[in-house]
């Protein structure tokens, strides 16, 4: 989804590596001087715009929604359009916030989590346990989503995720949590926080099997895999959810897929979630925003408003490669969801720093 | 002016880069977030690390070279003006530019040349030849190889023989590639 601030439209481009000889001399023609103007080009072009570092800047709407915080290049265009912004300032901050009482209810849907979670963690392991832990996942998230005041559509229910398998989701916030499971409850895979989070994460664990890792076990991937696999091949826990990108992207692309999930030999259900801009940019900038600055941001916008594609389940095909068949499935997340299929890694916003250091 | 760090834009300034590099004012605002937002950490000039943090840019061969022309020689920060002056090169060219507009054929040979001749001192040697070699191939072909390729495109464009290749001669060699097209990117409106 190109924004309407592009500055170049680019002709050398060097995204896919195994290109890059081609740009250079074919080995059976002779070297010209004029060969590294190709690259010259191509980097110049990098310079003025790359795939990389506009997908973590929020992204830019072509009509104003009267958030100035998706505004980037404010220009003073009449007293109407300010007094009316003023008028959805003083909406969004003295009405709907106090009044649809976001906060209360966000408050309230975490009691409730635990007022009937609570119950639920003293029962020993039984059938009516696990029901009971189905429907109190469902009504708690669907609680905590009214508090952000999401709206959400689902597509194609019919591919709703099962027991015994990963589901996939491009990642835009940790609301992608919440949204995916006010539909049906899924176990997801986290790191052991310390703090208020994680207290709720354990807690939330006690009632329902979820992956947990401590941090040093993250690194060792074949014992992520093997937990990943321990927790899928017992049916009665719930599916797993997985974002694959690693990180919060702006929601205008999907960015590599780490191909780790995509090793584990189960069936894999991939998620397609679109957020609509227009109503609030969900999008988590983690270096600029922490998470009760990004909850409070959240809260006064006009509401999340997003779409959910289930996709039919993949499987990883005997003659392709976890790589392949993570792009695989990236693309068909991509064209469900009207997203740029970007083959860059998330990671590079974070790892960036190293290659500097050469 | 030098190297004034300024996290904003004025108008003077823009009609100033207007004028210098022929680029509208809303492709220079554009530009400006641009330079801003690679700017990390806001001190209204760049180094040579924000450039190289560009994924496709750290991946070309070429990367340290293209950067060392937005440097003004042992200079370490590029304010917005330079970096404006150096793109300006690269505005597509015409029948109707200018000789002494920055985006003309000459000042586009001018930055290629550039590239080449590392100790600028307006001639490219040898050795500069393999240089340049080295970074486009790498360690795929042995060094023979390499001298062998850098001897032969020196004596096809030596034409007096000092074992250097002027700016003069470089035009020459360079007078069948369409530098207007190559050498041009396509800014949009």
């Amino acid at each position: 989804m190109a924004t309407s601030e592009d500055i170049i439209e680019k002709e050398n481009s060097i995204n896919r590596l195994g290109s890059l000889t081609n740009c250079v001399n074919e080995q059976h023609k002779n070297f010209e001087l004029s060969d590294v103007v190709y690259l010259v080009k191509s980097g110049i072009e990098a310079v003025i715009d790359d795939e990389v570092t506009k997908r973590f800047r929020a992204e830019e709407l072509s009509s104003w929604n009267l958030l100035t915080r998706t505004n980037f290049h404010y220009q003073f265009i009449s007293i109407r359009l300010s007094l009316l912004w003023f008028a959805g300032v003083v909406l969004r901050y003295c009405v709907l916030l106090p009044l649809s009482n976001r906060i209360l209810v966000t408050c309230f849907a975490l009691t409730w989590l635990f007022v009937t979670v609570f119950p639920l963690t003293l029962m020993a392991d039984s059938e009516f346990k696990r029901k009971a832990a189905y429907y109190v996942n469902l009504v708690a998230f669907r609680i905590i989503c009214r508090g952000f005041s999401a709206v959400v559509d689902y597509h194609d229910k019919e591919n709703m995720p099962q027991s015994g398998g990963i589901c996939v989701a491009n990642h835009t916030t940790t609301l992608d949590v919440a949204i995916l499971m006010q539909d049906r409850p899924y176990a997801v895979l986290g790191q052991i926080h310390g703090g208020f989070l994680g207290w709720m994460m354990r807690t939330l664990s006690k009632a329902t099997k979820h992956v947990w890792f401590e941090r040093s076990e993250v690194r060792d991937r074949m014992f992520v895999s093997k937990r990943i696999m321990e927790h899928v091949s017992d049916e009665r826990n719930f599916p797993v959810l997985l974002f694959p990108e690693g990180t919060c992207i702006n929601n205008t692309s999907v960015m590599m897929f780490k191909k780790g999930s995509f090793e584990i030999p189960t069936t894999i259900y991939p998620v397609a979630i679109k957020y609509n801009p227009w109503f609030g940019d969900a999008f988590w900038n983690s270096s600029k925003h922490s998470m009760v600055q990004y909850l409070l941001v959240v809260m006064t916008s006009w509401a999340i408003v997003a779409d959910v594609w289930y996709l039919p389940a993949m499987k990883r095909q005997p003659d392709e490669n976890a790589m392949q068949f993570a792009e695989r499935v990236k693309s068909v997340i991509c064209r469900r969801g009207g997203l740029v299929d970007c083959i860059w890694d998330g990671q590079l916003k974070r790892m960036a720093r190293v290659l500097s250091w050469k | 002016m030098g190297s004034k760090a300024s996290l904003h834009l004025r108008e003077e300034e823009i009609e100033a880069i207007q004028q210098e590099t022929g680029f509208q004012s809303n492709q220079i605002i554009r530009l400006f977030s641009r330079f801003t937002s690679l700017d990390k950490e806001q001190n209204g000039f760049l180094t040579r690390d924000d450039f190289m943090r560009i994924p496709e840019l750290a991946i070309n061969p070429l990367a340290d070279r293209i950067v060392d022309a937005f440097f003004n020689g042992g200079e370490e920060h590029v304010n917005f003006r330079q970096f404006m002056r150096t793109l300006a090169n690269f505005r597509p060219s015409s029948a109707k530019t200018s000789e002494d507009s920055p985006n003309s054929r000459t000042n586009k040979l001018k930055f290629v040349f550039s590239l080449y001749d590392y100790d600028s001192d307006g001639m490219i040697s040898k050795k500069e030849l393999l240089q340049i070699l080295k970074l486009l191939v790498g360690a795929n072909i042995n060094q023979d190889q390499l001298s062998h390729i850098a001897e032969r495109t020196l004596l096809e464009s030596d034409t007096n023989n000092d074992r250097h290749i002027s700016f003069e001669e470089f035009k020459t060699v360079m007078v069948r590639t369409e530098i207007d097209t190559k050498m041009s990117v396509r800014f949009l409106d």
